[in-house]
């Protein structure tokens, strides 16, 4: 690198924001695209980053067989694995793929071309979580964040905490069963595998839905204890239990059939009061596999880069905090992302699922 | 203050009262004292800090971090006290929790320095919860849900003392209440108080369904009018007289003109009213003579203040809450002719053969201070609380009148991504246009005018179609305010219209409230300011 770059040679030249998500042009390829595309490369297999009906797909192992259990045939035309490490050049752009600490699979794209690295980090959290490999600091030109809880007021206890005080309200009221909503690719397995961290080594009840991605979790060697399907359990049997459902189930019929439950909500949104309230959560977790304040903005110092751009959340703040500690922040207006008036629209909206 | 932040938190998200009793006892048997009674008055509203105001918070965390991101957050989170908990740097685990017991013990015996050092070192010792458990604590205003009868209850679950003695002396027990405590144990008798002139529990009457009139035996009942005034209660005796309002606070030193004449033996129920020459005031007056600690002459002058009594519960040392209703009232007609107290009178009892005639009567009922019809069993005694079924209110009907919705203001707390607190106007000529009566649809050349707000009313679905509404109709934004095109017409119930200086129309709703969302009302046809003029009382 040289301190004077031809034009040619600025990031936003090769990687570009478009109607239909992150281009690398010199590559021709998208990270993440949200509509279907020739060549994707998807950081992880939350229903907004991976999506189905793209001709060529790379990503991790873990991270297509996520798609291929949501999405069946419709997954991908050519799909291609790539381990964390392994690296490939695409039309000259070296693509290669680190741990992102988010979920099963999660990677940060790493992208090199002519002498600059571009990191693409996707969504990622850098606490410990006993599902997935821990998130991996890669230096780089440019640092492409989420902002997901990017306002100071949010900042995730630590999880165990969170933990104790599911136990201590199932103790409380042994009655009553806890029902956990926990977003079913991540979240769910996460709480699972925490407690049984805690001890706790009681069988878990699952709704339905969560049973398809748990299983995979347990193909790919992550530890979950004894489960049992909680649709067609007897009331009486699951007081004093645990049951785990996605959060769409919390107010839905299907949480009749459980004896009083304590709701539970975990998600990093609990650490708000009115969302919480919003939620109708009773007994609100703040459990999170995204970044909070003080992971965004260590992870924004220690990757070294002199520019930060910003995807989504509160951009504002982040994008602020990066120029007042010396690096270009940069909010990138993806397609789908709120307007000025967004931040409002999309809390009172949209489902928070993968916070 | 583990356990306790820890418990307003459980409690700030629990709705079902049981779950609430149950948190409450297992709290009050698990916390030693002091600090399970400085709890309990945190949650009864027996505690106050003069030191710890809100703009010392904000001093504080501005001094912290920065600005913008604190403007940001606030915008987001909605309330101070939360923002001031999240936002703050987190370096709990250095230093020791303080107990509930020595926050309040430190900070009653602060100055307003010295209390702003204390509130910067405990807010570096607490995690999260236990900042905005603090915050709450030393502002006032907990806000989880939880009555103070409902504190009494979990209490009386403890199952040693009925609710009915806890009642009977809690305003003669004292914060932490330690000898409370120690009788809820089981450890010692009864605390030993001073009784003769500490507040009763009042008697409470419950909403009239109307559907039920026809299973209840009017001869059964007798009715008084519903006086708009505040209900009382006055304790005199030993030549002292003490006047509590309806929660039990000692409001004796706003109204000399009333208690230095009450130099009776008795303990009274009524309503506090302002009346001139034996006419009752609009309630407009009465509020002149309320939240105030001191009251100059000439206020005691033009708001003189006046009670109605209806009952009276102890005739010198004689208790007569037991005694039915009728023969309380004989007792209090017997008092009142014998010591024809100054600015008290009675509240006459109304003839009524059967509800029709009732009814009539109180449709009837718009004069001042008169708010509807109490309905009282002639044999009930005088049981603390609100019991279904011996005492009933009768509320006139509200008057509704259609507005158009002008602004709307983004809620706080659960509220706090809504737009869910409305400013409502009515029509009037446009100032210069001076022309015609002013009646009839909107015209041009009309302008609206505020009237009054409300933010309750509708459904949380409602509230969400509204919120929608106002995003898509807004014209201008000023903070956290929208104005909106006037395109959506409330349909607005009220108990009265008074005159206000406050808003430009020069009138004011009482208790005004979102009756319907008119959806399919154009606006033009919603009402004037001349309609509203005509009901304004006084």
């Amino acid at each position: 690198m040289t301190s004077v770059r031809p034009q040619s040679q600025l990031p936003e030249s090769w990687l570009k924001v478009t109607s239909r998500g992150l281009y690398c042009e010199p590559g021709d390829f998208y990270v993440d695209p949200h509509r279907p595309v020739g060549r994707a490369v998807i950081t992880h297999g939350h229903g907004d980053h991976a999506r189905p009906g793209n001709r060529a797909v790379l990503a991790t192992p873990a991270t297509l067989a996520i798609m291929r259990k949501r999405f069946g045939k419709d997954a991908g035309g050519a799909l291609d694995e790539m381990a964390y490490c392994a690296r490939r050049e695409i039309g000259g752009v070296g693509v290669s793929f680190r741990p992102a600490g988010h979920v099963l699979g999660s990677a940060q794209v790493v992208l090199e071309w002519q002498g600059c690295r571009i990191v693409v980090s996707g969504d990622y959290k850098r606490r410990p979580d006993p599902t997935c490999a821990p998130f991996e600091v890669v230096p780089c030109d440019v640092f492409i964040t989420e902002a997901t809880f990017g306002l100071p007021v949010f900042r995730h206890p630590p999880a165990e905490e969170e933990i104790a005080k599911l136990l201590a309200a199932r103790q409380q009221f042994p009655e009553r069963a806890v029902l956990v909503g926990a977003y079913a690719l991540g979240k769910a397995q996460r709480v699972i595998a925490l407690l049984r961290q805690a001890g706790y080594d009681r069988p878990l009840w699952i709704h339905g839905a969560l049973q398809g991605l748990c299983d995979l979790y347990r193909a790919f060697g992550v530890e979950l204890g004894e489960l049992r399907p909680a649709t067609g359990a007897a009331k009486k049997e699951l007081a004093g239990e645990i049951v785990l459902a996605p959060p769409g189930a919390l107010t839905d019929r299907w949480s009749r059939r459980l004896p009083d439950p304590i709701t539970a909500m975990a998600s990093g949104w609990m650490r708000v009061r009115a969302r919480a309230r919003q939620r109708g959560a009773e007994l609100p977790l703040i459990l999170s596999d995204h970044a909070d304040w003080d992971e965004l903005t260590q992870t924004v110092r220690e990757v070294g880069a002199p520019e930060i751009w910003v995807t989504h959340g509160n951009e504002e703040a982040l994008v602020h905090y990066a120029n007042s500690i010396g690096r270009r922040g940069r909010a990138l207006a993806l397609i789908g992302r709120g307007d000025e008036g967004g931040e409002d629209e999309q809390e009172a909206t949209t489902e928070p699922a993968e916070a | 203050m583990r356990r306790f932040a820890e418990l307003l938190d459980r409690l700030s998200y629990t709705a079902a009262r049981n779950a609430k009793l149950r948190l409450l006892a297992d709290y009050f048997r698990d916390t030693p004292d002091p600090d399970r009674g400085w709890a309990l008055a945190a949650l009864t509203g027996r505690l106050d800090f003069g030191a710890a105001k809100p703009a010392m918070i904000r001093a504080l965390i501005e001094s912290r971090v920065d600005p913008t991101l604190f403007r940001w957050s606030y915008d987001y989170v909605g309330d101070m006290a939360e923002t001031v908990a999240l936002i703050w740097p987190d370096d709990s685990g250095a230093r020791d929790q303080p107990t509930l017991g020595a926050v309040v013990d430190h900070l009653s015996r602060a100055g307003r320095v010295e209390a702003s050092r204390l509130v910067a070192d405990w807010l570096d010792a607490l995690d999260a919860t236990g900042r905005w458990a603090l915050l709450k604590l030393i502002t006032g205003g907990l806000r989880v849900g939880v009555s103070a009868r409902l504190a009494k209850t979990a209490l009386a679950q403890r199952g040693a003392v009925p609710l009915e003695e806890i009642e009977e002396v809690w305003h003669g027990v004292t914060p932490p209440f330690v000898p409370l405590f120690a009788w809820l144990d089981g450890d010692a008798g009864p605390p030993v108080i001073d009784l003769r002139r500490a507040f009763r529990p009042l008697m409470l009457a419950t909403p009239l369904d109307e559907a039920e009139l026809d299973r209840l035996d009017p001869a059964a009942f007798r009715a008084e009018w519903k006086w708009d005034g505040i209900r009382v209660q006055l304790a005199a005796g030993g030549g002292e007289a003490r006047l509590f309002s309806r929660s039990g606070d000692d409001i004796t030193t706003a109204f000399p003109d009333l208690m230095e004449r009450a130099d009776f033996e008795a303990v009274l129920d009524g309503e506090l009213l302002v009346a001139r020459d034996g006419e009752i005031a609009p309630f407009n007056d009465l509020q002149q003579r309320l939240n105030r600690k001191k009251v100059t002459a000439k206020t005691l002058e033009d708001f003189p203040a006046h009670l109605r009594v209806y009952d009276i519960l102890f005739h010198g040392d004689e208790d007569l809450r037991a005694r039915s209703f009728d023969e309380r009232r004989a007792r209090l007609e017997a008092w009142h002719a014998e010591e024809n107290p100054a600015r008290i009178d009675l509240s006459p009892l109304l003839d009524f053969g059967d509800w029709d005639a009732l009814q009539a009567l109180r449709n009837d009922a718009r004069a001042n201070a008169i708010e509807g019809l109490m309905l009282k069993r002639g044999d009930s005694p005088y049981v603390a609380g609100r019991p279904k079924g011996p005492w009933f209110k009768w509320k006139r009907d509200a008057l509704t009148l259609d507005t158009v919705l002008m602004y709307a203001q983004r809620g706080h707390g659960k509220r706090s991504s809504l737009y869910s607190d409305y400013t409502f106007g009515a029509w009037r000529p446009r100032e210069g246009t001076g022309e015609g009566t002013g009646e009839g649809d909107a015209e041009e050349g009309d302008e609206l005018v505020p009237v009054g707000k409300a933010y309750f009313g509708f459904t949380d679905a409602e509230l969400l179609q509204l919120d929608k509404w106002i995003r898509d109709n807004t014209t201008e934004r000023f903070g956290p305010v929208r104005a909106v095109k006037p395109g959506l017409v409330f349909e607005v119930a009220f108990d009265a219209v008074q005159r206000s200086k406050r808003h430009k129309s020069g009138v004011a709703l009482r208790f005004p409230r979102i009756h319907r969302i008119r959806w399919d009302k154009p606006a033009a046809e919603a009402d004037r300011v001349v309609t509203l003029e005509a009901l304004i009382q006084g």
